[in-house]
């Protein structure tokens, strides 16, 4: 491939140099050229927020950006939240309160939730459901998303 | 659903990017913010063959006070910026209000305001505000700058009067007059999807409460923005009344747009929402701008 | 044994893993050389294939091989039936047109496979797409699913006479007498369009033949691993033991997972063992809209025949089913929704015409629901219109026409979906009617609420509707439970997974057998490698099939558990207690051996095992019903619509359910929070709109609108009636696709009884503001 660009890229604190075609996607940059199979792809239209990933801090459709554009920048996964013997507390509410089926949507959802919480320490529930309006789930119907959002609030006030 | 082969170039500079597309013409594409057009790629609707990614220009992301009262903001100043910025919510109330009702915060994150003003989808909520706040382009070519009024930016369906070798750099919105009030409504089938029918409007009133000018602009109802003109000249020099509102509302809705159906809403539904939605737009900007709202 | 887990809200096993972005989902395989395929679809509903130029195509660098339908010799074959018609039906008819891997000599449906590209990555497999040159000749679609049927309408097979598929007329005692007597016939045309599965994660596959050791691994995002594996091997020409299927984390289903063997699925396996390299096929969210199956056309011609009192006399319900392309799921849909009609009811007579047709769409196979939202949507609205007819309260009518708790086991006398009578074993209708009305509060909402609103303007509604689910079909699944020496307790099974909370469910089920901490019972499903025998999870009946099987063979480790404990501990079996991973002297706390000492004394190193005993703590089991369980519940909903911009906000809902005994509180409530956002969806949001030519208008996630968080009601409330199923040692019933059911029906109502000064009536489904306008203000369009 003659076009191929060399990014460097921070994803979770650890810094990646690679050669990239311009037209991938950020998303198969994490997923399959980094092997960072937590962040999953539903659409690739930008709907259904399954992909979402924090770029230099903000979330983002990492379908909607190509990885060339990550050059020089901060991204952050799913992966650099709790680990399964240490959950982090958003994790944490999330099973406590079933929020997860398939758990396919489920870092996208993460991710999207990470910026609100810091911006919204104390959501209200319609607050919270506007912040989840961006990430489509089809198992839960959402209520155990919200009552776990409540309470990774909570917890994170106690916490804190 | 993966995008084709491109060419990618990440100018630093405007200059730099107008020398890339000036060097590529029609092949070329700017790239902004993204969120529309890397899902056209995804679907190869639009296979460009020369990318050129703006996002590096950090001179194009500001929001200024011009000192007349107004607002400059620079083409690549990113939706949630608009959305969190206060001078923003001061001078620009009505952009300050319609922002939350741009898709979600995911995609706000990345999406600018030159890219969806360039774009020119007629389902998009900020070109109706800019028409709504009479704002002005600065576009800049090699030869240099060129403003245009809102009035002639838009041309159609994704048609702007931006040429291939062109960017835009900068959005004006001149300073509100005293006594102004606004509001933005849209109804969409879900939290953040493209309206069915939306509806941004502006409003001043004299020194004895008479609307002095309105501008009412609808969006998803053609191939790109619509004043409601016919109901702005009704309401001027009136009274506005909930009987003068509703009258305005009806001739926008009957007269002043000629919509057309989809899957999501026939013409008539859409004349039916944009008479509700005129009306509710009307009657609180003009609350506001008697200072009651 | 002490119910320590049982009925518990425990939270699941497996959500550390899939928090943490852990577990593995069928994309997440990589493998070193894999190719990546991609498919050419027809972009034409009905063509004529005229030439296939691919030339170009595999000139192209980086692409591997590109096949067509030509290249697969005598491997190219139909599908095989998957579910055959039921026999011995009085004039009814089958003709099964089974989907082909891909497109020969025609296309019948928009998205139908004409060619594979396999390349060195997925984007340079997709440029190849545009390479390959397709030489169609367009015939007219056969779109419409009544004009199908006229004597002069195109053939989606060319060498049947009609594209009428099948015929299934069934018949309980003479509904034309009952309406001879009947004091009210209603009729009236009932019509309900498509809708997606739309899992979030599309399907995936990835096929990997290894020559050297001789083996096929497929990681596949299927339900049914086990009848793939079986199905793969026969037509691979491969002993089943080849051959292993992994379904891992499956993202979601909701029915199209368990179709098979589906175009992908066949190609893949064949072209890895062609080119001996693994290969991977994500199926994309464009590719979801027109090559996943789909479900819920039908068009009823439904009557019913009452007394002036409310009694039903009879049901009368001919009805077309979409059946799309191809018919290799048999009759199940539309057969749900035939015996579904009978609902909850005691309906003395009843008739019933199933027509299954074929169009120039995509292949209908059940999607969460499987005909039943249609059948129950049918007799609910048949209902509404009598109780609005003969002035009765509509929650009145139902109580009226109710089967009553002592009437089971009640035999509805038609053939349902097993082929054998339809018989419900238990149930408690008037009293999940009753708390469903008692949540809602409906008599103060009508009495007093709802005059007052009406008074303000305000158009509030409310609905209630009552509904069955057969459940927990046959034929069987199969556990094997096995004591470790470490104490822990591993548990395999065939059925796979998508979300149902299997590792926890089924974990709770064996720690009270065996008396060991949940965490500590390992749960593998979908993988043939672990378990060689099963079917799969669909029909909501892995909490009823699987979950017997596995406390079956729970219970026969429990048995070799305290044979062996008797032993080593000289205390009679009687005097034993599983807890606490141990076996205790009841009374006599340090008496005791642990599970995992006991284990390694059930596989001794030196010595001998005796004849007649196995090695270790194991046992596997099976469990088949003799007939399904048939779950049942009440929906009430009270819903406000902005009669100015027709926009419909739900303000309460509440769900009372009946699957039986409960395992795990926390995962039936999840799954009626889905299943009812999928019905909220099915009833106002989800539409796939083809246009004349079959040509799908709104295959993206920008226009196939899936409820988000912001348009589900604010909580959904849910009561539960227990009434046990005796045909299962547990006593379960599925509950997998409840919450989906009556939401169509429910939604119809209450937008009907908020409209009340608009005379509404709701005989379609999915509604959209837009269609709700022109009901209300456009009268005759």
């Amino acid at each position: 491939m003659s076009n191929l660009k060399t990014i460097t890229v921070t994803v979770n604190g650890k810094h990646y140099t690679r050669d990239v075609e311009p037209r991938l996607l950020l998303s198969d940059f994490i997923r399959h050229h980094l092997g960072l199979t937590g962040t999953h792809v539903g659409c690739e239209h930008g709907v259904c927020g399954t992909c979402t990933v924090l770029f230099d801090g903000e979330s983002v459709r990492s379908c909607l950006m190509f990885a060339v554009q990550s050059d020089g920048h901060e991204v952050t996964t799913v992966e650099s939240l709790g680990d399964i013997d240490n959950l982090h507390p958003l994790q944490e509410a999330f099973m406590e309160a079933h929020a997860v089926q398939c758990g396919f949507c489920t870092s996208g959802f993460l991710m999207s939730l990470i910026p609100f919480l810091e911006e919204n320490p104390d959501p209200t529930e319609e607050e919270i459901r506007d912040a989840l309006a961006g990430n489509l789930c089809r198992c839960t119907g959402y209520q155990h998303i919200v009552d776990a959002v409540k309470l990774a609030a909570e917890n994170m006030a106690v916490q804190s | 659903m993966k995008p084709a082969a491109f060419d990618y170039y990440a100018p630093s500079t405007t200059e730099e990017a107008l020398a890339y597309l000036d060097q590529f013409g029609y092949d070329a594409k700017p790239l902004a913010g993204g969120q529309s057009l890397i899902p056209t790629m995804n679907f190869r609707l639009a296979q460009p063959s020369v990318l050129v990614d703006l996002n590096p220009i950090v001179d194009l992301s500001y929001i200024r006070p011009h000192e007349d009262g107004g607002l400059l903001l620079g083409a690549m100043t990113r939706a949630s910026q608009v959305e969190r910025d206060p001078l923003v919510a001061e001078r620009a109330p009505l952009v300050h209000e319609t922002m939350p009702s741009i898709a979600h915060p995911q995609i706000r994150n990345r999406s600018t305001m030159g890219g969806t003003m360039a774009h020119a989808d007629p389902a998009a909520e900020l070109p109706a505000v800019a028409i709504a706040l009479n704002a002005q382009f600065r576009i800049r070519g090699q030869a240099g700058d060129r403003w245009v009024s809102v009035d002639e930016f838009f041309l159609g369906m994704f048609m702007t009067v931006i040429e291939p070798s062109e960017l835009l750099v900068e959005v004006r919105l001149p300073p509100m007059p005293p006594r102004s009030g606004w509001c933005f409504r849209e109804i969409a089938r879900r939290h953040g999807d493209y309206a069915l029918v939306g509806v941004a409007a502006m409003v001043t009133l004299d020194g004895g409460n008479q609307c002095d000018q309105a501008r009412l602009v609808f969006l998803s109802v053609e191939d790109r923005p619509v004043p409601a003109r016919r109901a702005a000249e009704m309401l001027q020099g009136q009274t506005p009344t909930a009987e003068a509102i509703q009258a305005a509302a009806e001739t926008a809705a009957t007269e002043d747009i000629d919509p057309g159906s989809d899957i999501h809403a026939s013409a008539s539904y859409r004349r039916q929402l944009a008479k509700v939605l005129a009306r509710q737009a009307l009657t609180q900007a003009f609350a506001r701008a008697r200072g009651v709202a | 044994m002490t119910k320590k887990y049982l009925g518990q809200r425990i939270t699941r096993n497996e959500d550390p893993r899939m928090l943490t972005g852990q577990a593995l989902f069928v994309d997440d395989v990589e493998i070193p050389g894999m190719l990546h395929a991609a498919f050419l679809r027809s972009d034409y509903a009905h063509a004529r294939i005229l030439s296939i130029d691919v030339s170009a195509a595999c000139n192209r660098p980086g692409v591997v091989a590109v096949y067509t339908a030509e290249d697969m010799g005598d491997f190219w074959k139909p599908g095989p039936l998957l579910v055959p018609a039921p026999r011995g039906i009085e004039g009814a008819f089958f003709h099964a047109r089974t989907q082909i891997p891909m497109a020969r000599d025609k296309v019948r449906h928009v998205g139908e496979p004409m060619a594979v590209v396999i390349g060195e990555s997925r984007y340079l497999a997709e440029d190849a797409l545009a390479d390959i040159v397709v030489d169609l000749e367009p015939l007219e679609a056969v779109a419409d699913l009544e004009r199908a049927l006229d004597p002069d309408a195109p053939l989606v097979h060319d060498d049947m006479e009609s594209n009428l598929g099948s015929f299934v007329p069934q018949r309980k005692g003479d509904y034309e007498a009952a309406r001879e007597q009947a004091d009210l016939v209603i009729q009236r045309r009932i019509v309900i369009d498509r809708g997606a599965a739309a899992a979030m994660e599309n399907r995936v596959l990835v096929a990997h033949w290894d020559a050297k050791s001789q083996e096929m691994t497929i990681w596949d995002t299927t339900q049914a691993p086990i009848p793939l594996r079986n199905g793969l091997a026969g037509m691979l020409g491969l002993a089943e033991h080849q051959v292993r299927v992994i379904a891992p984390f499956i993202g979601g289903a909701f029915g199209p997972k368990i179709m098979m063997f589906q175009p992908e699925e066949v190609l893949l396996p064949w072209a890895t063992m062609k080119l001996n390299r693994p290969i991977k096929w994500i199926e994309d969210r464009r590719e979801n809209f027109v090559a996943t199956t789909q479900e819920r056309g039908q068009i009823h011609d439904a009557e019913s025949a009452l007394t002036k009192d409310g009694h039903i006399l009879g049901v009368k319900d001919v009805f077309l089913h979409d059946s799309g392309a191809y018919d290799p799921y048999g009759l199940t849909v539309p057969l749900n929704s035939q015996n579904h009609v009978m609902g909850c009811y005691d309906i003395p007579s009843y008739y019933s015409e199933l027509k299954m047709v074929f169009t120039n769409k995509m292949i209908v196979t059940p999607v969460r629901g499987a005909g039943r939202p249609q059948g129950i949507f049918v007799i609910e609205r048949l209902l509404d219109i009598a109780a609005k007819e003969l002035d009765i309260d509509r929650a009145e009518l139902r109580r009226r026409n109710n089967l009553q708790p002592d009437a089971f086991p009640h035999n509805h006398k038609i053939i349902d979906q097993a082929f054998a009578e339809f018989v419900i074993d238990s149930g408690n209708y008037p009293a999940t009617l009753a708390r469903a009305l008692d949540m809602i509060e409906y008599e103060k909402f009508i009495k007093e609420e709802q005059p007052a609103l009406r008074a303000e303007g305000r158009h509030v509604g409310i609905g209630v509707v009552a509904f069955i689910e057969t459940t927990g079909v046959g034929p069987y699944e199969g556990a094997r439970v096995t004591i470790e020496a470490s104490g822990k307790v591993s548990v395999a099974t065939g059925v796979g997974t998508q979300g149902q909370g299997h590792f926890t469910a089924f974990a709770q089920i064996v720690a009270d057998q065996l008396g060991v901490d949940v965490r500590d019972v390992h749960v593998v499903t979908g993988d043939t490698a672990h378990f060689h025998w099963g079917t799969g999870t669909f029909a909501s009946r892995g909490a009823v099939v699987a979950a017997n099987a596995i406390n079956a063979a729970a219970k026969g480790v429990r048995v070799k558990v305290l044979k062996l404990a008797s032993k080593v501990l000289g205390a009679p079996e009687e005097e034993l207690e599983l807890a606490d991973g141990m076996v205790r002297v009841a009374d006599i706390p340090d008496q005791s051996i642990g599970l995992g000492e006991l284990a390694v004394l059930a596989n001794p190193m030196r010595g001998a095992v005796e004849p007649g005993s196995e090695p270790g703590l194991e046992a596997t089991d099976y469990f088949g019903p003799q007939y399904g369980a048939t779950a049942n519940g009440t929906h009430a909903m009270i819903l406000e619509v902005d009669v100015e911009t027709m926009m419909v906000e739900i303000k309460r809902y509440v769900v009372v359910e009946d699957c039986g005994t409960i395992i795990n509180p926390l995962i039936l409530e999840g799954q009626v929070h889905g299943g009812v956002s999928l019905g909220i969806g099915n009833s106002y949001y989800e539409q796939l709109v083809y246009d004349d030519n079959g040509q799908l208008l709104n295959g993206s996630f920008m226009d196939y609108l899936i409820p988000r968080s912001t348009d589900m009601p604010p909580r959904i409330e849910i009561g539960h009636e227990v009434t046990p199923s005796p045909l299962n040692p547990l006593g379960t019933k599925g509950a997998g696709e409840a919450g989906a059911i009556p939401v169509p029906s429910l939604f119809a109502q209450a937008v009907e009884d908020a409209l009340y000064d608009y005379d509404l009536e709701v005989l379609e489904m999915p509604l959209s503001p837009n269609r709700l306008f022109e009901l209300c203000y456009q009268k005759g369009s």
